[in-house]
């Protein structure tokens, strides 16, 4: 199936990791002026295909062939410098560096091999404009949201004029707005005659954005297809080989919700900086989604509640008592639980087994003086990779093997099994491919049954509407509207985001 | 955005803390003893510490761009003490001319250097143990080649010991502390305005985004733990200045004065943050509590030792308490 027009070739490329065969005879090709999406479920081998293309991993058997010369890169530097410039799914930059640094390390503009500072400000900022991002570029990365990281490293791989651009899920913490900005950039690009690799698990923003798609699964070829050539239907259909089960059960079941004791309260609560004050109930059983642009508060908000950060006014009561919520400790020992968005530096321990970071949580909050048994370790552990399809179902794999949904979902479990009585998820489904994506929903519908009071932020409005009895609209740090989800629709929780914001 | 620029505009302080920190120290640790003793007040005290520390200063250098990698050398001291061995046998014995020892000796150093970065990044062994054979095999050559402490009475390493330079205010300072304070510009330079500095940096933030991001990680480790090892020869070359002898046994435990020096000065011992600047504050901090003790004339030396100790702790703790926020 040679053609001379692709740009790039990658012919029966079989990657084995010790006990997966994470891909198996896998061939995939790019044309200029194409975006290219390559689909497939959490853990289907996509950003595998992309690290055997970059030089990240080597491969077991098969041809990688750019721009007509066969290559095997032997580290991202090189595929670089061949002219892929990749942003990797995990976000993997350089917290203790400035914005601008980040962008620009390893090609800094120079003067006599002297780094010219200014200059590099100057085109951080007009670079990060273009995405519409307007911040001071010498802040450390490491104070800047996920959502502003996810902008850098795209910043980053658009400054090279490269001929292939790899984008692995690149909007996955990103709101609409951004997104939007994201593929006019992507387009563009692709009309300069780039070929774009696109990765993402929003079958819409696919549709919107690419010519031609490749979808794997279990690590195979599942074929490629142009997009007329195909439904979004056909599309999930072939992902997960099976049809997938409507979602309206879910919608119908949450909105029926009849309201329980209350369970947490607070009055006035506030963090300079972080979040103007606010008050807000939540009730047992109840789902409140938190709904508001990147920045807006929403996290901070969520921090406050769980003693991630403490607030310097107002009062929070947990049934009808005032608490001092000052540590995470204290949270926990209220049986509210963190899952955070942040699941890299915040989550997850990445040299420790599925089943140790799904204990890790419940430990902590029994105290390291009474450890669980093993055996009930393993139960536990094999419950949830069962209720929650991580995969592979190996409770003994290193957390940093699994492909980033299945690493979600094991932060997911480790939560679940402290049975909280709060549950707060910060962007519990980023990443997560769309079949997982319908079972945390209905997780989420069923732990609110069962009576616990959930509470849910995610960028995806339309999410956020379907599982929520209620909306908590933030804006510029602010609660500025609560509203009871009859029959919101994401435009009127829009039009309360806009309204009064200048910008 | 108003308060994410306030948040982020707070955060270089913040950075600057730990050397702060040491800044005040050291200004009151001179105040106090200026306050105790007449003598304590003139500049010249102060340029002491330079005179007396300036090899350890060239050390400290080094040992801070490995410690920015998050990596550590302990064979410093060793590589301090075979410096001066072999320039006093060179010298000596062989009879080489002073220039061609000196060249001989940064080489050593370099070598031995790359060696143990090499080890480290490609046998991808533990830099604590890589170094730590380092030590060990340069200690042992050291005795290999003399188990005395000859003195050197070349003309050209005499002449570099003796000459003083004159400062105003009738003080004055010795070539080694120029030197000295010359590889501390370079040092600074190359940090914050060279693309090799700032993949020092990258590397000690994370090496594997430095590895994704496609920045030169191998070339770059190596190369610190080659400048670490020159830096000690150097530093050698300044203790010969110092003290005209080549001793085996001279620079034990320098290691450990240097990684104090340069955790007091404020890198982060993980990596990814510090300053050289940093470092300089942190030798001049050992070499004041040196001196006050020296002055107070009571108290045994080892209470150097107890309140280099004490330091560093406060210091960890305090980085600790930064990183935290
Ligand atoms: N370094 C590794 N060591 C062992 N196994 C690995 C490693 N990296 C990936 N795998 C395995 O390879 C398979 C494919 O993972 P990959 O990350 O490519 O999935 P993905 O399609 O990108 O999924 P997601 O949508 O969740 O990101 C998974 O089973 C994963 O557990
Ligand atoms: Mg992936």
């Amino acid at each position: 199936m040679t053609d001379p027009r692709a740009i790039l070739e990658m012919t029966g490329i079989r990657k084995e990791f010790p006990g997966v065969v994470a891909l198996d005879g896998v061939d995939f090709r790019m044309f200029p002026g194409e975006v290219h999406a390559l689909m497939g479920e959490n853990g289907a081998g996509k950003s595998t295909l992309i690290k055997t293309l970059t030089g990240v991993h080597g491969i077991d058997a098969g041809t990688i062939v750019l721009g007509g010369e066969p290559v095997a890169f032997g580290e991202p530097s090189q595929a670089q410098h061949a002219g892929v410039s990749t942003v990797y799914q995990e976000v993997n930059l350089l917290p203790n560096l400035s914005v601008a640094e980040n962008i620009f390390i390893g090609r800094e503009p120079r003067r006599f091999g002297r780094i010219d500072w200014s200059a590099m400000r100057r085109r951080a900022e007009v670079l990060l404009a273009g995405l519409d991002l307007h911040l001071d570029v010498s802040a450390d990365l490491g104070t800047q949201s996920i959502a502003v990281r996810q902008m850098v490293a795209i910043a980053r791989a658009l400054d090279v004029s490269a001929r292939v651009l790899v984008l692995d899920e690149p909007t996955s913490s990103l709101d609409a707005g951004e997104v939007e900005r994201l593929l006019k950039v992507v387009r563009t690009l692709r009309d300069e005659g780039m070929a774009v690799l696109f990765v993402s698990h929003f079958i819409d923003q696919v549709f919107a954005v690419a010519d031609r798609m490749t979808v794997l699964r279990n690590g195979k070829l599942v074929g490629e297809y142009r997009i007329e050539d195909i439904t979004p239907v056909d599309l999930v259909t072939k992902m997960i080989g099976k049809e997938l089960e409507a979602l309206e059960d879910i919608e119908e079941a949450t909105h029926r919700h009849s309201g329980g004791e209350v369970f947490l309260r607070t009055e006035g609560l506030s963090r300079k900086g972080a979040i103007a004050p606010f008050s807000l109930e939540i009730r047992s059983g109840e789902v409140v989604g938190l709904a508001g642009l990147l920045g807006s508060g929403r996290t901070e908000l969520a921090r406050l509640l769980f003693g991630a950060d403490h607030a310097d006014g107002g009062t929070l009561r947990i049934d009808g008592d005032p608490v001092a919520m000052r540590t995470p400790r204290s949270g926990m020992a209220h049986r509210i639980a963190y899952c955070s968005e942040d699941r890299k530096t915040e989550g997850l321990v990445g040299e420790l087994t599925v089943r140790e970071n799904i204990v890790l949580a419940l430990q902590a909050a029994r105290g390291w003086t009474r450890p669980l048994s093993r055996r009930r370790q393993d139960e536990l552990a094999a419950r949830y990779i069962d209720a929650l399809d991580i995969r592979p179902a190996a409770p003994e794999a290193l957390v940093q093997d699994l492909s980033g949904g299945n690493q979600q979902k094991v932060l997911l479990a480790r939560w679940l099994i402290t049975e909280p009585r709060l549950l707060i998820l910060d962007e519990p489904t980023r990443g997560i491919d769309i079949g997982a994506k319908t079972e945390i929903q209905r997780l989420v519908a069923k732990l609110s049954d069962d009576g616990v009071a959930v509470l849910f932020i995610s960028a995806e409005l339309e999410e956020v509407l379907r599982l929520s009895h209620r909306v908590v609209v933030l804006r510029d740090r602010e609660v500025v509207a609560q509203k009871d989800n009859e029959s919101l629709t994401p435009d009127e929780i829009m039009a309360v985001i806009a309204e009064g914001s200048g910008t | 955005m108003t308060a994410l620029a306030r948040v982020t505009a707070y955060r270089p302080q913040q950075r600057h803390l730990p050397m702060l920190a040491t800044l005040a120290l050291l200004v009151g640790a001179y105040a106090y003893g200026a306050s105790q003793y007449t003598a304590f007040g003139s500049g010249q005290v102060v340029f002491n510490l330079f005179i007396n520390y300036s090899w350890l200063l060239v050390v400290a250098v080094g040992m801070t761009f490995v410690i920015l990698t998050g990596g550590i050398d302990l064979s410093v001291g060793s590589v301090v003490a075979l410096s001066t061995v072999l320039s006093a046998e060179l010298l000596g014995e062989q009879g080489w001319p002073a220039a061609a020892v000196v060249v001989a000796v940064l080489a050593v150093g370099l070598l031995l250097g790359t060696g143990m970065g090499a080890l480290i990044h490609y046998f991808e062994i533990q830099p604590f143990i890589a170094t730590l054979v380092g030590l060990f095999f340069a200690r042992g050559l050291c005795l290999t080649i003399s188990t005395e402490a000859p003195s050197i009475d070349d003309g050209f390493f005499t002449v570099i010991a003796q000459t003083q330079i004159p400062l105003p205010g009738d003080s004055h300072v010795s070539i080694s502390v120029l030197i000295a304070l010359a590889v501390v510009a370079v040092a600074g330079y190359l940090l914050h305005h060279t693309r090799f500095g700032r993949t020092v940096y990258a590397v000690g933030g994370s090496e594997q985004s430095a590895v994704l991001m496609g920045l030169k990680v191998a070339r770059t480790k190596v190369s610190v733990y080659a400048l670490s090892g020159f830096c000690s020869a150097l530093g050698g070359l300044l203790l010969v200045f110092y003290k005209l002898s080549g001793d085996p046994l001279s620079a034990i435990g320098t290691e450990l004065d240097a990684i104090a020096a340069v955790v007091i000065g404020g890198t982060i011992l993980s990596g990814g943050s510090g300053y050289v600047l940093g470092t300089v504050l942190g030798v001049l901090v050992l070499g004041m509590i040196q001196t006050l003790i020296d002055f107070d004339g009571t108290l045994s030396s080892w209470w150097t030792k107890i309140v280099i100790g004490g330091l560093l702790f406060a210091f960890i703790v305090l980085q600790r308490l930064i990183a935290r926020r």
